[in-house]
């Protein structure tokens, strides 16, 4: 029996602005279990971000249920999801989000000082293949790269699941190999649960599960047999 | 409205808390200018006329008895516009319900003719019935201190005989704005009363029938001063003349002008270090303004805006923050130079305020405010004209940091990333980082300059009354006295201690300077009312020689060794030469002292005092009182503890209203400061931030590391703020500086400690402000975005 990570039921979430009412999730049931790599595709506006920030605590549903093992995610406050996030939880953004005045070693310093149980920086820029530039600063550092210690700094805690929205999206085929070949390493060494969204239908082919996301509603599930390796991907 | 002004007001709504910021420093060196110069203007004006209205006199002087023939000489004086004869005597009262004696000063109102000078302004009541030997006016503040109505009583000792007076007016006077009694430091109206009687009733108590003892002119435009001083000291100098002087020298209108000095000061000082701030603000919040909108400004470009019109588009942004500044300034201002012109106009009982309108301080205040505001834009503004369109519309290149140590010294066992982050930011913002702890240090100093004024006065209090004059009362006789009443006063009931002290009017000449004093002749052991000297110690007499006031030893140039002239002006009024040989610290008037006995010799006369220091045992002050009372030849009676209560009153009152003002003014400038650069390094760092709350960080610790920067720098600040306020304390010491009243410059260590505390909280004021910001940081949309 497969461990469930995330169990969600029903789960809504609706943007109101102004007059008008957007429903990004429109009932959403999944569940996603341990160790999985899954790929989140749809167009823009699907639902799949949403899903995504609500997964990470950095937003709440509207209505319905998700949870993170046995602890409700959607009943926690602000202060509950900031603990969630810090033992949980690693992200992975388009955009590297690094501070530009902290080195590469420095920046996944940042989540180990206030993790529980973390590797060190070292080991965790070794694991993505950046053991040699750890001093260097960001704007020292290629986009790739950029993204890698974005990675490392997101698995130094240990966490259990990696939520990773559009990874290789400001990246070129080459370099936006190495940041999936990366993530896949982790997963394969670490076991970490990794949802994975991108709108380059080519990555699919590397994960357990592909979700097809429309209207806030998951339309399709495909499962792979067996995954294919990063190297094959093409753009 | 062009869409550029739209996009104006928009960005204003927007930053309005930071444009309020802004606008508050500014508006805190409008309203200094204005307060400073205009209550400044409002009290000169009210002075000026009150001065026209009422014919105050510009020459002075006392004669022991001049005959009423001697008045068309003076009237013929060249320059002598008119000439006001009368009798004033000082004499003691007696009034019920008060047990210690008062001091009254007695004038005589003329009975044929009308008061050409120094007329009075009628408050209540009516002028006395001429010939009547009772009635009198009294000034307005002796009677409401006592409770008199018109009708009340009370009595005098006239030329040694007691008299029943009875209050038909009281008045107010220019010649007495601020009425000090013979022996005091400061005016206590219910020891010491102007009286107004009518000249008959008075010339007979003093057996000055067709005579007078005092006389006062008015000078035609142009005329010299000194030389009408001159021809009268000639025509009185026979009949007793104790040398005349002119407004200088006046008492009343002599304090009026150091006050009137100070605020003057005040708007020299105070109003540049909030224009460097404001123009510092201006720089910082419209230089990042400006980068966040590069892209904007970019687009612009690319559309064919000209650069000319892009740069106005920011410079009015400026203006208008000016402007709200100017318009709350200018009220602030006006309000606060209404209630000090009120203050300082019941303090020197003025018959009526002149609040000055004038437009020029507005248009002054605005025109610096303006200028500070444009001169701090001036970075911004060229920046943007710089850019070209094409490398606009671009990310500004990622910033560059450096390593403070070499990678392979690794601080994070050392420092938290979150200290590493903040040392970094500090290297990569020197300018920033100097001019905010600048502001932050200027907040501190005008602190330390509001509060040091308390440290100074409890300095002068000690010196002037429990170093200097010991004594617990001073009894003044009107004339000169044989030495053998010293003896009579120390057999008064209670008297523990006596000491004499005999004063001569002086002209003290050294070179080209000269300053008209009283040379003081002390017993040369003198033990209640003692010398000390600038070391702070008491010093003995010397034999030969003068011990001056060290402020008398640097208007005249001299030094100890030194031999200066003196004018004798009593007795033979000799001219004669005496060394220097000592200098004094005291913080009151200018003055000069010699032992008694070489006074006596320089005088050839038998030792002869004006005045006894008294010790009196306070158990049997009633029984010493009621003896004084009946003493005909007191004229005074000065007792220390009142006039300590006095001073202090009037130091409290004036040191808690500055002190408030200016502490206010500071905690704007350290709220100011400190929220603005909160407020910039969050718009900067907003996205370093979120990415923590995203990675785990509680908001706690995002708003720590987001102020930890400004708390170091807060803290630096304050060594250098300290030193700023000592600086500005020693200015405000050098300006306070006067013949009248000078203080030494004393900063306790609390009133640093204070004056940091009241920073830090303003610091911490606007890190809560801030915090609600960091609290509705929107995560997602932040990360979402390109930086």
């Amino acid at each position: 029996m497969k461990e469930t990570v995330f169990s969600a039921h029903g789960l809504t979430k609706v943007y109101t602005t102004g007059e008008v009412e957007v429903r990004a999730l429109a009932g959403l049931d999944l569940d996603i279990w341990a160790g999985e790599v899954v790929v989140l595709l749809g167009p823009s506006g699907s639902g799949k971000s949403t899903l995504l920030n609500i997964m990470g605590g950095l937003d709440q549903a509207t209505s319905g249920t998700l949870f993170f093992k046995d602890q409700e995610l959607t009943k926690l406050d602000d202060r509950g999801l900031t603990a969630y996030r810090r033992r949980h939880v690693g992200f992975v953004f388009q955009f590297y989000n690094l501070l530009p005045s902290l080195t590469a070693l420095e920046n996944v310093a940042l989540v180990t000082e206030i993790a529980v149980n973390p590797m060190t920086p070292s080991e965790s820029l070794a694991l993505v293949g950046l053991q040699d530039r750890m001093h260097h600063f960001p704007a020292q550092l290629s986009g790739g790269e950029q993204q890698r210690v974005a990675i490392a700094r997101a698995i130094a805690k240990r966490p259990e699941v990696l939520l990773c929205d559009e990874p290789t999206g400001a990246l070129d085929s080459k370099t936006g190999i190495k940041v999936i070949e990366a993530l896949l390493s982790v997963n394969e060494q670490l076991g970490t649960t990794t949802v994975i969204i991108t709108h380059n239908a080519n990555i699919q082919g590397v994960a357990d599960r592909v979700l097809f996301f429309a209207d806030g509603q998951i339309s399709k599930v495909q499962k792979n047999e067996t995954r294919r390796p990063s190297a094959e991907v093409t753009w | 409205m062009s869409v550029l002004d739209l996009k104006l007001l928009r960005d204003l709504k927007r930053l309005w808390a930071q444009v309020l910021a802004i606008a508050l420093v500014i508006a805190g060196g409008v309203a200094t200018i204005i307060l400073a110069v205009g209550s400044h203007h409002s009290l000169d004006e009210t002075r000026i006329a009150y001065y026209e209205r009422f014919g105050f006199a510009d020459v002075f002087a006392q004669v022991r008895r001049a005959p009423n023939a001697v008045i068309p000489q003076i009237e013929q004086i060249p320059g002598v516009a008119a000439v006001e004869p009368r009798i004033a005597q000082l004499a003691l009262l007696d009034i019920p319900d008060f047990r210690e004696p008062a001091t009254g000063q007695f004038i005589s109102l003329p009975e044929k003719r009308e008061q050409v000078l120094n007329r009075l302004f009628m408050r209540e009541g009516r002028m006395p019935e001429p010939g009547n030997e009772q009635e009198v006016i009294v000034t307005e503040d002796f009677a409401s201190a006592h409770g008199f109505t018109l009708g009340s009583r009370f009595a005098a000792i006239l030329n040694g005989r007691k008299r029943e007076l009875v209050i038909v007016g009281t008045a107010l006077s220019p010649e007495f704005i601020f009425a000090v009694g013979p022996g005091d430091i400061m005016p206590d109206s219910r020891r010491f009363g102007v009286i107004w009687m009518p000249e008959r009733a008075l010339a007979a108590a003093y057996n000055l029938k067709d005579g007078f003892s005092s006389v006062s002119l008015k000078l035609m435009p142009g005329a010299s001063e000194r030389e009408v001083i001159q021809r009268l000291d000639d025509i009185l100098e026979r009949y007793g003349g104790r040398a005349a002087y002119g407004r200088k020298d006046q008492t009343s209108h002599a304090w009026l002008n150091h006050e009137l000095d100070m605020l003057n000061n005040m708007s020299r000082t105070l109003p540049p270090i909030f224009l460097i701030v404001a123009a510092f603000l201006v720089n910082l919040t419209l230089g990042r303004l400006v980068a966040l909108q590069r892209e904007q400004v970019g687009l612009l470009k690319a559309l064919g805006y000209a650069n000319r019109v892009i740069a106005a588009h920011y410079v009015k942004f400026v203006l208008i923050i000016a402007v709200i500044g100017i318009v709350i300034g200018s009220a602030v201002g006006t309000w606060l130079g209404i209630s000090v012109t009120k203050l300082f106009g019941s303090f020197f009982r003025f018959p009526f305020l002149l609040f000055s309108r004038d437009v020029s301080t507005y248009l002054i205040g605005a025109a610096l405010s303006v200028a500070a505001s444009v001169v701090g834009a001036a970075r911004a503004v060229r920046d943007v004209v710089r850019l070209l369109p094409a490398v606009a519309m671009q990310a500004p290149a990622p910033p560059q940091f450096r390593h403070f140590l070499p990678a392979s010294l690794s601080f994070d066992r050392v420092v938290s990333q979150s200290t590493v982050m903040m040392f970094r930011n500090i290297s990569r913002h020197p300018f920033r980082t100097a001019f905010t702890t600048l502001g932050i240090a200027f907040a501190t100093g005008i602190l330390v300059v509001s509060l040091f004024t308390r440290d100074t006065m409890n300095v002068l209090i000690d010196v002037t009354y429990f170093l200097a004059d010991r004594q617990d009362a001073t009894v003044s006789f009107g004339e000169r006295r044989s030495a053998d009443v010293v003896y009579q006063i120390a057999h008064l009931p209670g008297v523990l201690a006596v000491e004499s002290s005999r004063e001569v009017p002086v002209r003290i000449r050294y070179g080209t300077v000269e300053r008209r004093i009283l040379l003081n002749g002390k017993p040369k052991d003198a033990e209640l009312s003692r010398i000390i000297d600038v070391e702070l110690h008491p010093v003995t007499l010397p034999q030969d020689g003068l011990a001056i006031s060290d402020m008398l030893a640097r208007i005249l140039g001299v030094h100890v060794g030194d031999v200066v002239e003196i004018d004798l002006l009593e007795g033979q009024n000799r001219t004669v030469t005496v060394p220097i040989a000592a200098t004094v610290e005291d913080y009151f008037g200018i003055r000069a002292m010699m032992d008694a006995k070489a006074l006596s010799v320089l005088m050839r006369e038998t030792p002869a005092v004006n005045s006894v220091h008294v010790s009196v045992d306070a158990k049997e002050l009633d029984s010493f009182y009621d003896r004084i009372k009946a003493m005909p030849s007191i004229s005074g009676l000065a007792l220390q503890r009142v006039s300590l209560a006095n001073f202090r009153e009037a130091v409290a009152l004036l040191v808690t209203m500055m002190a408030g003002i200016y502490a206010g003014l500071a905690a704007v400038i350290a709220f100011g400061v400190v929220y603005n650069n909160a407020r910039i390094s969050l718009s900067e760092h907003a996205r370093d931030l979120a990415s923590l709350r995203v990675l785990g960080f509680t908001r706690g610790e995002v708003l720590r590391i987001l102020l930890l920067e400004l708390a170091l720098l807060t803290l630096i600040a304050q060594p250098p703020g300290w030193a700023i306020g000592y600086g500005l304390a020693w200015i405000m010491k050098a300006q306070l500086a006067g013949e009248l009243m000078r203080v030494r410059l004393v900063v306790e260590h609390f009133t640093f400690a204070m004056s940091s505390v009241i920073v830090i909280a303003a610091a911490l004021l606007s890190a809560v402000i801030v915090r609600s910001r960091v609290y509705a940081l929107d995560l997602v949309s932040v990360l979402k975005t390109r930086d």
